[in-house]
């Protein structure tokens, strides 16, 4: 706070270098952001977000003291070239209790596509406690031209999820891994990994 | 490079005695601080125009129902342009020529620290806004997305899209190195005795707002670089197909964002809190509490960027939490408004132009400031959100409140810096025709907000016409009025009309400016001024 005596307690230099230095360092925070960002969301399921690869030691033991209604809902993406689908409206389940459920996808178009399931579960409190033992959104899903798929979801809902809730959705929304810059027409796409 | 600038300013001290260049290298040489500061005001109200035009293509499209002048792709590209022009080549530009001109002035230094690097973010800019205007000719069109950038919208964007980014690339140099420069020199080269609180507020203002810049600009630097790679090099980060998100590019981009606005109010803050008591005749009431309301509200800036996005979605204990975060901001902003309105309590008032705009400014902002805090609400921003009730609110704060600010510093320093008082008539003018427009400008886009019309839509139902064509008719005036303007910076700067002004300019300002001749000579304070005697400092009464 004082310098009052006019000289400079750090030389210019080094006060440059380090003001060069946080902001190089607050471009890498930006970046640090991204990785944050996943860890916040994965923990607190922000954003309905579940489980992304198979979920493991869960045991299934049904607790049929309780019932959960579960809802689906299918989106496909703007102008994603799908029909898509769940086989059956709902469902009736019991927290700790091992289900499956089908959902059905086609490819409208004539040439070879690959899709990525995003999945999303409402409301974002019980995300963290639907898990998915086997899921089509785990990976891509290749389609040839007109083909009509039936993919699996295998789950568990936690038995320790909350009280105040009795009803759970599960969403999808199908995207085209197409990347914005590609051309519609282009029939080869080399398969895509998340980041 | 910092190697070069600091031998460079070596270098330049030995040629401290010959004056200006001549004809063109002084000004791409340029590395006197007064120089530099007045090339970032030229340009900057260059960019004024040229973003002022866009938003009355804007309003011309706007002024009745239907389609007119422009198509819709046209029109987005508009409101695009207009914002980041305003934003990064009017606003932020004018702060850092102010800042160029009177730091060095206000501290009692020679220069600013790093001469040859201010060159560099100067000129960087010309080259940037080049690269942005070039968008417009190019297939596609320029950039549409709004000026916030989303994905995956702004991915659609057209064979601008690299150029839209390394343009923003560019201006977050040139502010950070501007930045860099600020802050060195305020730390290394203040006046003897002058200790930092005893700093005049505008040298304070400007070193958080550097602070908030060398933190910010990286981020969003960072942000546009993760757009440019999901479009061109296979990332995802803000591609759902690909594993990313889109909404995590809301979060950086605000993160940036929030703190962005103050950066662009607090150096306006610190103008307003030279000239309100200039022409009280009083202290600035409460400096020390002004300084630490200033440094709260730009701690505060970090933690509230999810405001903006409240109908995102999000869980109820974060809208919670950015709701009131937001509202705590008011505590800060009151004090500084409360301590202006102490400073002109029983004080000796005229009112000059420079204090008519500093109080247009302190009026007209608090509006902006309180539809702030209806925004703030989050269960009534679901309503408010993406509507005019925006624009009112976010124009109220940035026109009225920053650029009145710019101008009000503009008048207050003109004397100084060209040794004659621009016409006081005229002046006069230009404010009450400014704050009537801009009044009936923006004034309407509350009651059209709140009724239901969006944002960044070339059309509308009819039930809003009227309001449109009173914010039009409003937007046509406010643009002539700012021709008086430069007319009277015209017939001041460059036909050397006006009465002479005398070292003081004003009656017995406070502050070390006031104690070089009009104009300021191409070089002051090659000595440090002795400040212990003599000279007070603002707040010494």
């Amino acid at each position: 706070m004082s310098n009052s005596n006019n000289t400079p307690q750090i030389s210019t230099r080094s006060l440059t270098l380090r003001l060069l230095a946080l902001a190089v360092g607050m471009f890498g925070f930006g970046f640090l952001l991204v990785p944050l960002y996943d860890a916040f969301c994965e923990i607190t399921g922000f954003g309905g977000r579940t489980n992304e690869t198979a979920a493991t030691n869960v045991v299934a033991v049904a607790d049929t003291s309780r019932e959960i209604q579960l809802e689906f809902v299918t989106t496909v993406n703007q102008y994603a070239p799908w029909e898509f689908a769940s086989e059956s409206d709902g469902m009736t389940v019991n927290p700790g209790g091992m289900y499956e459920t089908w959902f059905v996808a086609t490819n409208l178009t004539n040439s070879h596509k690959i899709a990525q399931a995003v999945p999303s579960v409402a409301p974002q409190q019980a995300a963290t406690y639907f898990k998915k033992l086997d899921c089509f959104c785990f990976s891509n899903q290749s389609f040839e031209p007109g083909e009509r798929k039936r993919m699996p979801v295998r789950f568990v809902i936690d038995s320790d999820l909350p009280d105040y809730i009795d009803t759970i959705t599960l969403s999808y929304t199908f995207f085209d891994t197409a990347r914005p810059g590609d051309k519609p027409a282009d029939v080869e796409h080399p398969g895509h990994t998340s980041r | 490079m910092t190697t070069t600038t600091v031998d460079g300013h070596a270098d330049h001290d030995a040629h401290d005695d010959h004056g200006p260049a001549k004809g063109w290298r002084r000004w791409l040489y340029a590395t006197n601080h007064k120089d530099i500061g007045t090339m970032y005001l030229v340009f900057s109200l260059a960019m004024f125009f040229v973003g002022g035009f866009m938003a009355l293509i804007i309003r011309s499209e706007l002024f009745s129902p239907g389609l007119q002048f422009v198509d819709p792709a046209f029109f987005n590209q508009m409101t695009t342009m207009h914002a980041l022009i305003m934003v990064f080549g009017a606003v932020m530009p004018a702060f850092v020529g102010l800042a160029n001109w009177m730091i060095p002035m206000m501290i009692g230094a020679p220069d600013m620290a790093l001469p040859r690097m201010n060159n560099w973010s100067f000129w960087i800019l010309p080259v940037a806004f080049s690269i942005l205007g070039s968008t417009l000719f190019m297939p596609g069109g320029a950039p549409a997305s709004g000026w916030t950038m989303y994905p995956p919208l702004v991915l659609q964007t057209g064979d601008a899209f690299p150029f839209l980014i390394f343009s923003v690339h560019l201006m977050g140099l040139s502010s950070i190195m501007g930045a860099i420069n600020v802050i060195v020199t305020i730390i290394n080269m203040r006046a003897p005795d002058m200790t930092l609180l005893k700093m005049p507020m505008f040298v304070w203002t400007w070193l958080i707002t550097a602070y908030l810049l060398i933190a910010v600009m990286p981020v969003l630097a960072g942000a546009v670089t993760m757009l440019l790679t999901d479009q061109f090099f296979g990332t995802s980060f803000f591609l759902a197909a690909g594993g990313g998100d889109p909404v995590m590019f809301q979060h950086i981009f605000w993160f940036f964002g929030h703190p962005e606005v103050y950066i662009m109010i607090l150096p306006a803050f610190g103008v307003v809190s030279e000239i309100i008591p200039t022409f009280s005749r009083k202290a600035l009431f409460g400096h020390d509490s002004m300084v630490y309301a200033a440094s709260s509200i730009a701690f505060l800036s970090f933690i509230v960027w999810a405001h903006h996005m409240f109908t995102v979605g999000m869980p109820l204990t974060g809208q919670m939490f950015f709701m009131f975060a937001t509202m705590l901001i008011a505590v800060p902003t009151g004090v500084k408004v409360f301590n202006w309105m102490a400073t002109m309590w029983r004080g000796a008032m005229t009112f000059e132009t420079p204090m008519l705009f500093s109080l247009g400014f302190l009026f007209l902002f608090t509006i902006g400031g309180f539809s702030g805090l209806m925004l703030a609400i989050a269960p009534a921003d679901i309503q408010y959100h993406d509507s005019y009730f925006v624009v009112a609110h976010f124009h109220y704060v940035l026109v009225p409140g920053s650029i009145f600010a710019i101008m009000a510093a503009v008048y207050y320093w003109l004397p100084k810096w060209t040794g004659r008082f621009y016409d006081e008539r005229l002046g006069k003018l230009h404010f009450w025709a400014s704050t009537v427009f801009v009044n009936l400008t923006f004034f309407p886009m509350h009651f059209l907000g709140l009724a239901g019309m969006p944002r960044r839509i070339p059309d509308y139902s009819t039930q809003f016409t009227d309001f449109n064509a009173m914010a039009s008719v409003g937007a046509m005036g406010f643009g002539l009025s700012q021709l008086i303007f430069v007319w009277v910076l015209y017939k001041c700067c460059v036909g050397k009309k006006g009465v002479e002004a005398s070292a003081e300019v004003w009656e017995l300002p406070k502050g070390l400016e006031w104690t070089v001749p009009s104009p300021a000579p191409y070089h002051t304070f090659d000595t440090p001024p002795r400040v212990s005697g003599g000279v007070s400092f603002p707040h010494d009464g």
